[in-house]
């Protein structure tokens, strides 16, 4: 191998790692980024005719669950773990949260104990 | 269990009789009397027979689920249902010792909405009113917010008792949560202090409960009913005169069970259906024609007579 060979060698590598840079930058990091900070997916649960619609869902990690409440009576969503509750949700209130830790999370409605749901936290 | 007024005019002959008949109370057995609509007078079978109420009888009135800050389409101006009735309470020609509220004072359990209600309950020319917390009371905080406007003894619990003209009066909280999916309860604390409470009462003495929830279980689907109802029940079986005044329903039902003889009173602020309503699977608020919403809100006036076990009931609607 002599030095013009070497050159474009090196050039060839060089070029390589530029894409493969310019492909992180492009691609990959906002990927991570979006991971890290972006807006979680989030999932909406329904609250019609006193029930949370749909009763159970599993969802991954890091997602977001967004309940509207559709009836003319107030509602609220509360952990039976205490993890999280919201305040008496008037027609159309939302209350949403983040569930970070896989697990099965049930719930019910404070003003409505007969209402409950679950959240089923694993991987997906 | 209800007709219809045959003309509407609420000047019906049937009625006044009714309301002039403050019937006996034995403890057999008991019967609702039917006219102008609503069941307006509780009679009495057996040796039951009706008679005037006597000077010394103790009246006070009860009122229910004021809900306020409600303003959807089923009634949008519960202010003004209440202040409706306020008036009548106030024109009434035997002025009432007191007014009871079984519950609901509020829609949402905000400050705001506890705070008007105590206001406007103010406009009530009585000595005092007595609550005790509906579902809606309790919504964020249990019952912290609502004992801020209405801790009766100051002992911060939404239980209480006390004594008029020989009746031994219990206010209750049931709208305590302990198990998720399940009727709302009393809970042991409050059971053992009831049962403490009327330790002290002699058998003879005529007993009058306020609950928010049913204590007996009228259609569990829409929690209608009180989980450890039966515990309550228990203690207060030895008595020989109870009655159980319970709101949370908006509609008339009662039940006889021995002494103990259970009502539910009309709402101030909108109908909810009828437990089993063909097409109608949850609790909501009823919106009915305009017009007809006053003849489904009401209040109750209650006269028992001293040393006779005498009770009776009128349930007074609104009106149209």
């Amino acid at each position: 191998m002599n030095d013009a060979h070497l050159r474009n060698a090196t050039h060839r590598l060089r070029a390589r790692a530029v894409v493969a840079l310019v492909f992180c930058a492009a691609v990959l990091l906002p990927a991570m980024l979006a991971t890290a900070a972006g807006p979680a997916p989030a999932v909406e649960v329904k609250i019609a005719k006193f029930e949370y619609g749909p009763k159970e869902i599993t969802i991954a990690p890091g997602t977001k669950v967004v309940w509207t409440n559709g009836d003319e009576t107030p509602h609220t969503v509360t952990s039976n773990d205490k993890s999280f509750a919201s305040k008496g949700l008037d027609t159309d209130d939302k209350f949403e949260h983040v569930f970070s830790k896989e697990g099965d999370f049930g719930y019910i409605c404070t003003v409505h104990p007969f209402m409950t749901g679950v959240v089923h936290v694993h991987k997906q | 269990m209800s007709k219809r007024d045959s003309d509407g005019s609420g000047h019906n002959p049937a009625r006044r009789q009714a309301l002039s008949c403050l019937a006996s109370w034995t403890g057999a057995a008991v019967v609702w009397t039917v006219a102008g609509g609503v069941p307006h007078a509780l009679g009495a079978t057996g040796s039951g027979t009706p008679a005037a109420a006597a000077p010394s009888a103790l009246t006070f009135v009860q009122i229910s689920d004021t809900h306020i800050g409600f303003r959807k389409q089923a009634n949008p101006d519960v202010v003004g249902s209440l202040r409706r009735a306020i008036a009548e309470i106030n024109a009434l020609p035997q002025a009432p010792a007191f007014v009871v509220h079984t519950g609901d004072v509020s829609h949402l359990s905000k400050p705001e909405e506890f705070g008007q209600a105590r206001e406007l309950l103010q406009e009530l020319r009585v000595d005092r009113v007595h609550t005790v917390p509906g579902e809606h009371d309790t919504i964020d905080d249990g019952v912290t917010g609502y004992l801020k406007y209405f801790d009766h003894d100051g002992n911060g619990k939404a239980w209480y008792s006390f004594d008029q003209a020989g009746v031994h009066f219990i206010g209750l909280n049931n709208v305590l949560n302990f198990k998720a999916g399940t009727l709302a309860a009393l809970g042991e604390e409050q059971l053992a202090w009831m049962k403490g409470d009327l330790a002290r009462v002699s058998g003879s003495t005529p007993v009058v409960v306020l609950g928010h929830i049913p204590l007996w279980t009228i259609w569990e689907p829409w929690g209608w009913g009180t989980a450890d109802a039966a515990q309550a029940m228990a203690l207060l079986r030895p008595f020989g005169s109870v009655t159980v005044l319970n709101g949370h329903i908006h509609q008339v039902l009662q039940k006889v069970e021995g002494n103990i003889a259970l009502h539910t009173a009309m709402s101030l602020a909108y109908p909810l259906p009828t437990p089993g309503e063909a097409g109608i699977g949850e609790p909501g608020p009823v919106t009915v024609p305009a017009g007809e919403l006053g003849k489904l809100l009401g209040t109750r006036q209650l006269t028992l007579v001293r040393g006779s076990h005498q009770l009776a009931l009128i349930d007074k609607p609104l009106g149209a």
